[in-house]
């Protein structure tokens, strides 16, 4: 009989794990990255914490962006918002407000989304049932009235028609006497990934990127506090990438974005700081926490060393998270509590700036009130009751995480140098690259699902043979009949001799290859309407099928 | 239409070979863009033997419709994430049977509250599936259900 002392302590344990049983689900992340049972000093070789890790707010920020992270401040909890009409919307923002939330998210409807005013046939059906309607400057209005836009900070997640829904929202801030320079929050304005994963664009991809560029121009000399971009990974994930994907995808998008911008004169360390992130928190914790981690790596080496940013501002990597609402299942709809509060614990253990946490019954409906405050609540537990608080990057150092977070920047990086080998991300576009990447993983993971591979509770395993229904939000249908009649109002109301100055003002400026912004600030006071608009562009710019590859 | 008329197996892929494989239009409807799902069942119902004739994003019931006549399809399976099922459901099934395309089997798939799910089932559309459902569970069910095609 052997004892301890006869072999190395390595090798008996080498020896145990190849003679223990292993169950029927391989042990891989979710993202199918298979993991080793054990990791030591011997997984990291030629580890240097200096110039891998460092300190937190220091380059490269592997361990955070700012020196005590949730010690000095915690997250911003950012619940997204929007339903039915701006007056409806308003309301919510005020509830939830009162509970406690410290930003105000805001969710749009489909039709505002395609750039598509309330009246328009296609919009039929769809008018304020996935977010807030808004066609007009008056909508706007409505939708943050009675809030302080310079003490509330703001995001708008919307993206095709992102610029015309700013020069709303600026003109409505100035109108009411805020001081631009004041204004805090986040538009989402990122085309790039409309095209690889969530498909709310309009005009090709070029003409489209222009315009995420006027808006980060504008907004770099005018509203400085504002970040007028939101590079985004989620919608990525959503549509069935894996993590690394998720990760490599939107890192390069916001190279192409630094690129543009310097492109248009900018210096980078003009506007580079104001550049903001948005990532997924999925299920498989640690994945996501060196997901985080290999982005901030990966953000400060380039923006460093490739486009030559001096600020450390500019290096930094601030990023939103949202837990993954393709995770949430709809047998059994309570345990997405559980999911949701196991994925806000990954993004809070990878150092994200805020945070958005589904509602259990998000695969049913929009949420209710009552969801949406045990939504809220669990980021509530999670900063002032389980202590994940008290200490920066608290995985630093774990020879996994560590690991891991190695294993995904270099794959990462594999992608980019595949992107630059077929001519960027515009020409990853064009030939359907992205689609097919993340197309592939989705049916991956679909069939791991099917075959038993990966469990999902409720779903594959732990079945009920009753489902006990749950109370879900119905959108009134008389919304979009106030909606139409508002808008006929409006569009009776105004002159349409001016509107028409306005809209050819705005082909003109297209044509010229100006920055739009100033133009749709002055068509957003005479009520020219965000379909106007976009159809003025798309006069200019053309229209970009939807011809999907798969 | 087709030329063997025989039962459907209720599984297996080799015995589906010696016929014509059921021919199945999937289409988004209406302005949501999440297509993750339709793009799997897209791929499992290609891999389980089926003819599957992807009509793409942004359709419309007219669109929709017409694409079911133009491709001879037994089956119509639309997604819709974005809750306008219960405007854009009853309006394709309306344009179907205008269209005398009443035999072909309508399949929904999506954010369908419980709620909705009887009154589209009594408008005529074969079952709904909810997110998470496994692809060979609609493979099961279209086979199960596909009528045995008359010989003409």
């Amino acid at each position: 009989m052997s004892t301890a002392t006869e072999r190395s302590a390595k090798e008996r344990w080498e020896q145990e794990v190849a003679q223990a049983m292993s169950r029927p689900q391989p042990p891989t992340t979710v993202s199918g990255v298979p993991i080793e049972p054990l990791y030591t000093p011997e997984s990291l070789p030629g580890f240097d914490y200096d110039a891998e890790l460092g300190y937190p707010g220091q380059y490269p920020f592997t361990r955070g962006v700012h020196a005590t992270m949730y010690r000095g401040r915690l997250w911003t909890m950012r619940q997204f918002a929007g339903f039915g009409t701006p007056r409806q919307t308003n309301q919510r923002f005020k509830f939830l407000l009162e509970k406690g939330q410290t930003g105000l998210s805001t969710a749009f409807d489909l039709p505002t989304l395609m750039g598509l005013d309330s009246d328009d046939p296609r919009a039929v059906g769809e008018v304020g049932r996935l977010g807030v309607a808004v066609s007009t400057l008056d909508d706007i209005r409505q939708l943050y009235d009675g809030i302080d836009l310079e003490q509330v900070s703001v995001s708008m997640t919307i993206n095709a028609p992102a610029i015309v829904i700013m020069a709303f929202y600026l003109a409505n801030a100035q109108d009411r006497g805020w001081d631009w320079k004041k204004l805090r929050g986040t538009i989402q304005n990122d085309i790039l990934k409309e095209f690889h994963a969530q498909n709310e664009f309009v005009f090709p991809p070029e003409p489209h990127v222009r315009l995420v560029i006027d808006v980060i121009e504008f907004c770099t000399r005018h509203v400085p506090q504002w970040n007028p971009v939101s590079i985004s990974g989620y919608h990525i994930r959503e549509a069935g990438s894996t993590a690394v994907q998720e990760l490599a995808f939107t890192l390069a998008d916001g190279f192409h974005y630094v690129e543009q911008t310097m492109a248009r004169g900018l210096a980078v360390d003009d506007f580079a700081g104001r550049l903001s992130f948005f990532f997924n928190a999925h299920n498989d914790i640690f994945e996501e926490v060196a997901k985080y981690r290999a982005a901030r790596q990966l953000w400060a080496e380039t923006m460093r060393h490739t486009y030559g940013a001096r600020k450390e501002a500019s290096w930094k990597l601030r990023f939103h998270c949202q837990t993954a609402g393709c995770s949430l299942q709809d047998k059994q709809p309570e345990v997405n509590l559980i999911r949701v509060a196991y994925q806000a614990l990954a993004g809070v253990l990878g150092g994200c700036q805020s945070l958005h946490t589904n509602s259990m019954d998000e695969t049913l409906a929009l949420p209710t009130e009552h969801a949406v405050t045990l939504a809220l609540r669990t980021q509530q537990v999670l900063a002032y009751e389980t202590g994940v608080t008290n200490t920066v990057d608290p995985l630093g150092g774990s020879y996994f995480v560590e690991a891991l977070t190695r294993q995904m920047a270099d794959e990462a990086r594999r992608y980019f140098d595949r992107l630059q080998q077929q001519g960027g991300v515009i020409a990853g576009i064009e030939n359907g690259f992205f689609r097919r990447e993340i197309a592939e993983a989705a049916y991956a993971y679909q069939r791991d699902v099917d075959a038993g591979r990966k469990i999902i509770v409720g779903v594959n395993a732990f079945t009920e043979a009753e489902e006990k229904p749950i109370d879900i939000l119905v959108i009134d249908d008389t919304v979009e009949k106030d909606r139409i009649a508002a808008l006929r109002a409006i569009k009776a109301a105004r002159s349409n001799e001016e509107v028409r100055r306005h809209l050819d003002a705005i082909r003109r400026t297209a044509e010229a290859g100006e920055n739009l912004m100033p133009v749709l600030i002055e068509a957003a006071r005479a009520r020219v309407t965000v379909g106007e608009a976009i159809n003025a562009m798309a006069d200019v710019f053309g229209r970009y099928d939807g011809a999907a590859k798969w | 239409m087709y030329l063997v008329a025989t039962t459907v197996p209720p599984s297996g892929e080799s015995e589906i070979m010696d016929k014509p494989p059921v021919r199945i239009v999937l289409a988004k409807i209406g302005l949501d863009g999440h297509d993750r799902g339709i793009k799997v069942v897209a791929r499992g119902l290609r891999d389980a033997g089926f003819h599957v004739i992807y009509a793409g994003l942004w359709q419309t019931p007219e669109s929709v419709v017409r694409t079911v006549a133009d491709e001879d399809a037994d089956w119509l399976g639309l997604s819709i994430l974005s809750g306008a099922h219960m405007t854009l459901v009853p309006r394709v099934l309306h344009l179907l049977r205008q269209a005398g395309l009443e035999h072909v089997g309508v399949i929904v798939g999506g954010i369908i509250p419980e709620s909705d799910v009887p009154k589209l089932l009594e408008l005529g559309v074969a079952r709904v599936f909810g997110p998470g459902t496994p692809i060979p569970e609609i493979v099961e069910f279209l086979r199960g259900r596909t009528p045995a095609p008359s010989a003409s």
